[in-house]
């Protein structure tokens, strides 16, 4: 079953673009990776999801309903933790999450505890207190409070140092493996690499290119580097070869094509080392950016 | 819906406690200076009557006679007004663009709750403000003209009728406040809203007459309330009361409009 459904989804900020012709989809118990730099719609998507804005064509489901006509009933089995938290400074942390705890049915006391003791939140402090790092725990608690069904994070390790973010990625990964599905959007790859089974890639507004993480990493590219003595661009005029580049003796490049065909090339050029490996999906990435 | 309800509630407390302490020092104080008036009530008239007619009414200083318990509340009721008006302003400007301004809209409009339930509660809860209000200028008028009336007599019921129109009255800046809010694109601090309009129609009734021909008064829920009137006639000016609940009832309606199609922009 489809936990998300996004069809043709478009929004315009007036004439400003959000996204256009948004359309993926993401099954139960996935946690697909939504990668972008940072203004390319990963939140205007996220925002249509929850009804934060109106999408100006499209239509978008989540859990099988038209997030238009459903926006409350939806929420009720989603935690957001959005990019930038912001909460009642006044308020002390308990009891914003109390309050937050409030709008949905159940007893999550025991929850709440076990929650802050993992990310080390300190329940009695003053939300204007607190600083960025500790805000954006007090999001991660907010948000998996309830024990929803769909996560969406946006961005949702800026702020975090190392150590928090391999906790709040042990928590997302334990939340996973109890059934929960998770749409995680970021810029930072290495993450989306750790933790997603598939990933969206938005550029401009628009998606490029939805495809498994392990595909999008072997079937296309080989990135291959050699060092040997009179290496020239010159010797691979191969079709398929990009980003050819050459420094101190040694030739790099990415290679899509018959194997076989550069195999046989390489053969003929004299070379003291030769390494081709995958390329990581940061390479990928920049590659779907030039 | 009960906990938006209580939350909201509760975060108005201490504003509640400013406006009420501040009206009830403003009549208690003001009305303590009545017997003096009351005492000197030839010379107070003879003096008033030396200033140019307009300048008597732009203070609240028109039909009735300073020196009658009526006519002195009156006086003073025009400034319990104005910051009756400014509170209702201030309610209504930062309903909901106060959750935008401090960017708590994300969390409150992603919890399972929807939009209409959110602005309901809001408005009841500021209903219930500005019902607590009403009521302590009920007990100070009632408290500071027993305590200082000297003597003489004045019309409990005239004065309920009066002081019975704070709450339509409050309901106007409310929702006026919050339609503006939502059609401008964002509401940085709500204080300059609030004062301008509570000012603006303030002045709009106090000084509208000298305008000329110009009905401009007739907007203003300055006029449409105006203690004057009320006391002369000892009800209120329905024609007026009409126009001012059909003009805040359409800008309620139009502010449910604009809320539910509203998009909620992103933190940047």
């Amino acid at each position: 079953m489809n936990i998300i459904e996004v069809n043709h989804l478009t929004k315009y900020y007036g004439k400003a673009r959000g996204i256009v012709d948004v359309s993926f989809s993401e099954e139960e118990g996935e946690i697909f990776g939504f990668i972008g730099p940072n203004g390319a719609g990963k939140s205007t998507t996220i925002r249509l999801l929850l009804s934060l804005i109106h999408p100006t064509s499209g239509d978008a489901r989540v859990f099988g309903k038209d997030v238009r006509k459903h926006g409350p009933e939806i929420r009720q089995s989603i935690g957001y933790l959005p990019s930038e938290v912001y909460y009642y400074e006044g308020m002390k942390v308990i009891d914003l999450l109390k309050y937050s705890a409030s709008f949905y049915e159940g007893d999550f006391k025991d929850r709440m505890k076990r929650l802050s003791d993992i990310m080390e939140l300190d329940l009695n402090r003053r939300i204007s207190d607190l600083s960025y790092g500790n805000k954006k725990k007090v999001g991660i608690v907010q948000g998996l409070l309830h024990r929803p069904e769909l996560l969406l994070l946006d961005e949702p390790t800026s702020g975090l140092d190392p150590l928090m973010q391999r906790k709040f990625f042990d928590l997302i990964r334990e939340e996973n493996a109890n059934g929960v599905t998770v749409f995680f959007s970021s810029h930072i790859l290495s993450e989306v690499q750790r933790l997603c089974n598939r990933v969206a890639i938005i550029k401009e507004g628009q998606i490029v290119e939805v495809s498994n993480i392990r595909t999008l990493q072997q079937n296309n590219y080989k990135k291959i580097s050699m060092t040997g003595e009179n290496l020239t661009p010159g010797l691979f005029d191969l079709p398929g070869i990009t980003n050819l580049q050459r420094e101190n003796g040694s030739l790099n490049f990415f290679y899509n094509g018959d194997i076989n065909l550069i195999l046989h090339k390489l053969n003929q050029v004299p070379l003291m080392d030769i390494n081709i490996e995958e390329p990581t999906l940061e390479e990928i990435f920049m590659h779907y950016y030039e | 819906m009960t906990n938006i309800f209580k939350f909201e509630f509760q975060s108005r407390l201490k504003s509640l406690a400013v406006w009420s302490l501040s009206i009830t020092a403003l009549i208690v104080v003001f009305f303590s200076f009545y017997p003096v008036f009351a005492d000197q009530a030839a010379i107070m008239d003879q003096l008033l009557a030396n200033f140019p007619e307009e300048l008597r009414v732009a203070f609240g200083m028109g039909g009735v006679p300073l020196n009658t318990v009526m006519g002195f509340y009156s006086f003073i009721f025009l400034f319990v007004q104005l910051c009756l008006a400014i509170q209702a302003g201030n309610a209504g400007f930062g309903l909901v663009s106060i959750e935008e301004s401090e960017l708590t809209a994300d969390f409150l409009l992603t919890r399972p709750v929807s939009r209409i339930k959110i602005l309901f509660s809001k408005l009841l809860a500021v209903s219930a403000i500005f019902i607590l209000t009403s009521l302590v200028v009920w007990v100070s008028s009632f408290g500071a003209i027993g305590l200082f009336r000297a003597g003489n007599e004045f019309q409990p019921g005239t004065l309920a009728v009066l002081l019975s129109s704070i709450l339509l009255f409050q309901f106007f800046f409310l929702s006026i406040g919050l339609f503006i809010s939502l059609i401008v694109k964002r509401v940085r601090s709500v204080t300059p809203y609030s004062l301008g309009l509570g000012f603006g129609m303030y002045v709009l009734n106090a000084f509208g007459g000298v305008l000329g021909d110009v009905k401009l008064e007739l907007i203003t829920p300055f006029k449409h309330f105006d203690a004057g009137y009320i006391i002369q006639n000892d009800a209120m000016n329905w024609a007026l009361v009409i126009i001012n609940f059909s003009v805040a009832l359409l800008a309620l309606i139009l502010s449910i409009y604009l809320y539910l199609r509203r998009d909620i922009q992103a933190v940047s």
